[in-house]
């Protein structure tokens, strides 16, 4: 079986100009989409406290409302979660009311109300935890990102390690966008599968930049144009065959790992996606708005062993 | 051609056959176990024979008792019988061992023997409780203040110093005095007698001299590692009380303290516990002749309550609080200067002081009773006789007591009262039913991503997407031998990052396979296809594994929680599927095709061959 029937290389840098609109549009609807709606950030990072509860039975949402309204607890919502027998409470920070009093106060008034109700879980999440789990999500962006961007510029080239990073940015502006719009939460798995894209997607960046480098050294009289053209469509075929594995994995993980990890999956299967346009079309043709000349990559092999010829262990 | 040398195939043997050991524990299900540990008495043999004993008397079946680092640990058919062995052995053993109910791995004893353990569930996954306690850091330098504006006041007494006053202000200590001289003298005195304490000299607008003595910053955090590190003490004495299993309670960075108690369903109770404040009291004891034998025979005198000190014997004591054990500043296990005998070292606030100066002088050579006081139940921690008055503070508990003694009392009298109020900063409560819903999920979502993704590669790539399976269920198997040797804590979002990262393994070998085809397809001789094939591929699965990791790392050190058991995972998984997607499936493919001299074909599904130039290989595939 071969799914890539392939004659002549496609000429993708001849619609450069198209593509790079196409990411500036997106990448900027992401953007305005995350200034206006912002994130819907979870109890991780906003603080609260989230009660999930199981009933033995159908949740009646009326009656629990009801139930809760008694507390007066102030602002809170109460949803299905997943299933029909199952709701999630949320409830932000209180001023004076400990978390620990909170949860007992709810499942007593529930429990009270309907003693089918079961407490499945509690999540409470302080303001200054809160704070600082945000804090290091985005310190934890910036350190992959610096440290992706080091290691693209010391294996190949600036004009590479920009172009990769800049590209991957774009992805996980887009994941935010996506995320901002729906009004998804956004959790700590989340961010989790937003780093790992980081690095996923860079990924599929080394592959194509690695075939240029390549082509660069075998293609002796062709264009730089037409080299880039050749290894994003030599190596099409195995990135889409690659990212599909990856999205089948992802794809069970959503339909199989729960309500928990929902998010999580949808977070990874946009990312695997929008990964691929941008590595091949993203990534490549900033590569070559960089400049990028044979000079630049087949001098350094001269000196001594290059990347791509490394004896296998 | 395509051969291997014989180590490679002894590296793999040994890494698989290593691999395939530790992983096997996780295979075998776990079984209702009772743990009985002490944090006071030695558990050994002669406790192994009273559990069995006890459960034979009850008439309740087991399958097996042992003894090991942590405790007894006795498996039983079913959940019912474990509760119902429970209940018989706590009752049996009484109040100095912790009873708690466990889920043990039904794997073979000789496994254990050798390390092997199953993967460690982390609490979404098996239920309970996990707590970051954040400790009132302010209090407790508050406290130490407190402490020394008495061991000042004593100190200006002994040395004679004319002082107006002396007063906590915040976390320093002010004094007041009329003259310079004076001021003079106390410094000194300070500087010789407390090196801990930074003095700084100032005028207040009604003339007073002032002397501001304030914590030098090594002292501060002296007092606020010694604050968390008390903190803990207490807390962990307050866990064994809950019969918690495997119960971790540790530092996390200079001020918090994670507490994490798996299997424990009933959270109310649990944060009931962990929040309780207990109360120390001194009172005196009642040794008129007769009481106790009356006492002991049934008849308790009015105004007197009967206990038993620790070690047994019973005593009466008078039910008049002396002093309350908030008026104790800090009690420190040590010797007596003179007798150079194990002794604990107790320091009294102001109030204190005077009211011990007071009962001490009424009542010497009388015994007084230091009692603690925890969930309505009370018990005498010494009772020690009073040899003559004291003043100042300070009090010194000796006599008949060996030096653990003497760190076990002084451990209990602190645990009067936290070194540093606590608050919950973050709290996750999973139930059992949840945790064990979610291992299902995770394991349904790695087992049906595996399968579909085996079938689409073995369809598409023929024998080499079979090698590729292959090499894939390899890299799961050492996954989980590496998490089971790690005993890292596996998570829901780990148990994603399998799932995820045995998706992204297949990448390198998809590169291998697709890179063969190419050489194929211009030309190359199956051989020369296949060699070419993974050396060219070797250096893109390097560099793009290696951005994968930077990201795993960085996952690591700055996640926490669910997300650090993601990274784990994550970047162990990057590890094993570059051993396993280059190492072994090429060894797998040197065994198949390397052996044949000539070879005419690669089963690597069809190889599409475009019409126009490059001209067409010999080769058909």
């Amino acid at each position: 079986m071969e799914f890539f029937r392939i004659t002549r290389d496609i000429p993708f840098m001849r619609h450069a100009l198209a593509f790079n609109v196409i990411s500036l549009v997106t990448f900027l609807l992401a953007v305005v989409f995350l200034a206006t709606k912002g994130l819907n950030l979870g109890v991780d990072f906003r603080g609260g406290t989230v009660i999930e509860v199981n009933y033995g039975h159908a949740v009646d949402f009326t009656r629990m409302r009801a139930a809760l309204d008694k507390l007066e607890l102030g602002e809170y919502s109460a949803q299905a979660f997943g299933r029909s027998d199952t709701a999630l409470i949320r409830m932000p920070l209180a001023e004076g009311l400990s978390s620990a009093a909170l949860s007992e106060k709810v499942m007593g008034a529930l429990k009270a109300d309907d003693p089918t109700a079961t407490q499945q879980r509690v999540e409470f999440v302080g303001p200054q935890v809160g704070k600082e789990l945000y804090e290091n999500g985005a310190l934890a962006l910036l350190l992959v990102s610096l440290g992706i961007v080091g290691y693209l510029a010391l294996r190949f080239e600036w004009r590479f390690a920009v172009a990769a990073i800049v590209a991957n940015l774009h992805d996980i502006v887009i994941i935010l966008g996506f995320f901002a719009l729906f009004q998804w939460e956004f959790s700590l798995p989340v961010l989790a599968a937003i780093l790992a894209v980081l690095g996923y997607s860079v990924n599929e960046s080394v592959v194509i930049a690695d075939r240029i480098r390549e082509n660069f050294r075998k293609m002796r009289r062709a264009t730089v144009t037409h080299v880039i053209d050749n290894a994003i469509t030599s190596t099409l075929s195995r990135t889409i065959i690659t990212h599909g594995s990856t999205l089948m994995m992802v794809m069970s993980i959503y339909f199989f790992g729960g309500e928990t990890l929902h998010y999580f999956a949808l977070a990874l299967a946009i990312g695997i996606c929008f990964g691929i346009y941008s590595s091949a079309l993203v990534m490549a043709t900033l590569v070559m708005w960089l400049g990028v000349s044979r000079e630049d990559l087949v001098k350094p092999e001269k000196k001594g062993g290059a990347a791509g010829d490394k004896i296998l262990p | 051609m395509n051969r291997y040398p014989l180590w490679k195939y002894i590296v793999i043997a040994v890494a698989l056959s290593t691999g395939a050991l530790f992983a096997l524990p996780n295979l075998f299900p776990e079984v209702p176990a009772v743990q009985v540990s002490s944090a006071k008495v030695k558990v050994d043999t002669a406790l192994l024979g009273t559990v069995e004993e006890t459960l034979k008397a009850a008439n309740i079946p087991f399958r097996g008792a042992a003894l090991d680092a942590t405790g007894i640990k006795v498996r039983f058919a079913d959940p019912d019988t474990q509760i119902r062995a429970k209940d018989a052995l706590a009752a049996k053993l009484g109040d100095n061992y912790i009873v708690a109910l466990n889920l043990l791995s039904a794997s073979p004893q000789w496994l254990s023997a050798i390390g092997a353990m199953p993967m460690y569930l982390g609490l979404d996954l098996r239920g309970g409780v996990h707590f970051l306690l954040q400790v009132d850091m302010k209090a407790a330098l508050d406290k130490a203040a407190d402490r020394y504006s008495t061991d000042l006041r004593s100190l200006m007494r002994g040395e004679k110093v004319q002082y107006a006053g002396i007063a906590r202000e915040g976390a320093n200590v002010v004094l007041r005095f009329r003259d310079e001289a004076e001021r003079t003298k106390a410094r000194l005195a300070i500087e010789k007698n407390y090196p801990d304490l930074l003095l700084r000299e100032a005028e207040a607008s009604g003339g007073d001299l002032r002397l501001i003595a304030g914590l030098k910053p090594e002292a501060q955090k002296r007092i606020q590692d010694g604050a968390v590190a008390q903190n803990i003490q207490i807390l962990r004495n307050r866990v064994n009380e809950l019969g918690v299993a495997e119960p971790i309670i540790q530092q996390q960075g200079a001020e918090r303290v994670v507490v994490q108690l798996p299997g424990v369903q009933d959270t109310a109770r649990a944060k009931d516990i962990l929040g309780r404040t207990a109360s120390l009291e001194i009172r005196m004891v009642n040794d008129e002749p007769g009481v106790l034998e009356a006492a002991v025979a049934g008849s308790v005198p009015l105004g007197s309550d009967l206990f038993t000190e620790r070690g047994g014997a019973p005593l009466v004591v008078r039910r008049q609080v002396v002093l309350t054990g908030d008026r104790i500043n800090d009690a420190q296990p040590g010797f007596d200067s003179r007798s150079n005998e194990p002794a604990v070292h107790v320091n009294l606030d102001g109030t204190g002081a005077r009211i011990f100066k007071e009962v001490t002088r009424e009542n010497v050579g009388k015994r007084m009773a230091i009692v603690l006081v925890e969930k309505g139940k009370a018990e005498v921690i010494t009772a020690p006789v009073i040899r003559e008055e004291i003043g100042g503070g300070r009090v010194q508990i000796s006599g008949r007591m060996t030096t653990r003694e003497a760190n076990d009392v002084a451990l209990l009298m602190r645990a009067g009262a936290l070194a540093a109020p606590m608050e919950i900063v973050e709290e996750r409560t999973v139930g059992p039913s949840l945790g064990a819903e979610n291992i299902d999920k995770g394991f349904k979502s790695v087992l049906y991503g595996f399968v579909v993704l085996s079938a689409f590669m073995c369809v598409y790539y023929l024998l080499m997407g079979l090698i590729s399976t292959i090499a894939l269920s390899v890299n799961l198997l050492l996954l989980v031998a590496i998490l089971s040797m790690l005993q890292a804590t596996l998570t829901l979002p780990g148990i994603a990052a399998i799932a995820l990262t045995l998706g992204m393994a297949i990448d390198a070998n998809v590169l291998i396979n697709e890179r063969i085809r190419e050489e194929l397809r211009w030309g190359a001789t199956p051989h020369a296809a296949l060699q070419a094939g993974y050396e060219r591929a070797w250096g893109t699965i390097f560099d793009s594994n290696v951005t994968t990791l930077i990201a795993g790392i960085a996952l690591f050190l700055f996640g926490s929680g669910p997300v650090r058991g993601f990274a784990v995972v994550h970047c162990i998984g990057i590890l094993t599927s570059m051993f396993s997607a280059v190492f072994v499936s090429r060894g797998i493919v040197a065994l198949v095709y390397g052996g044949r001299k000539k070879l005419d074909r690669i089963s690597i599904g069809q190889v599409w061959k475009p019409q126009a130039p490059p001209p067409a290989a010999p080769t058909k595939a």
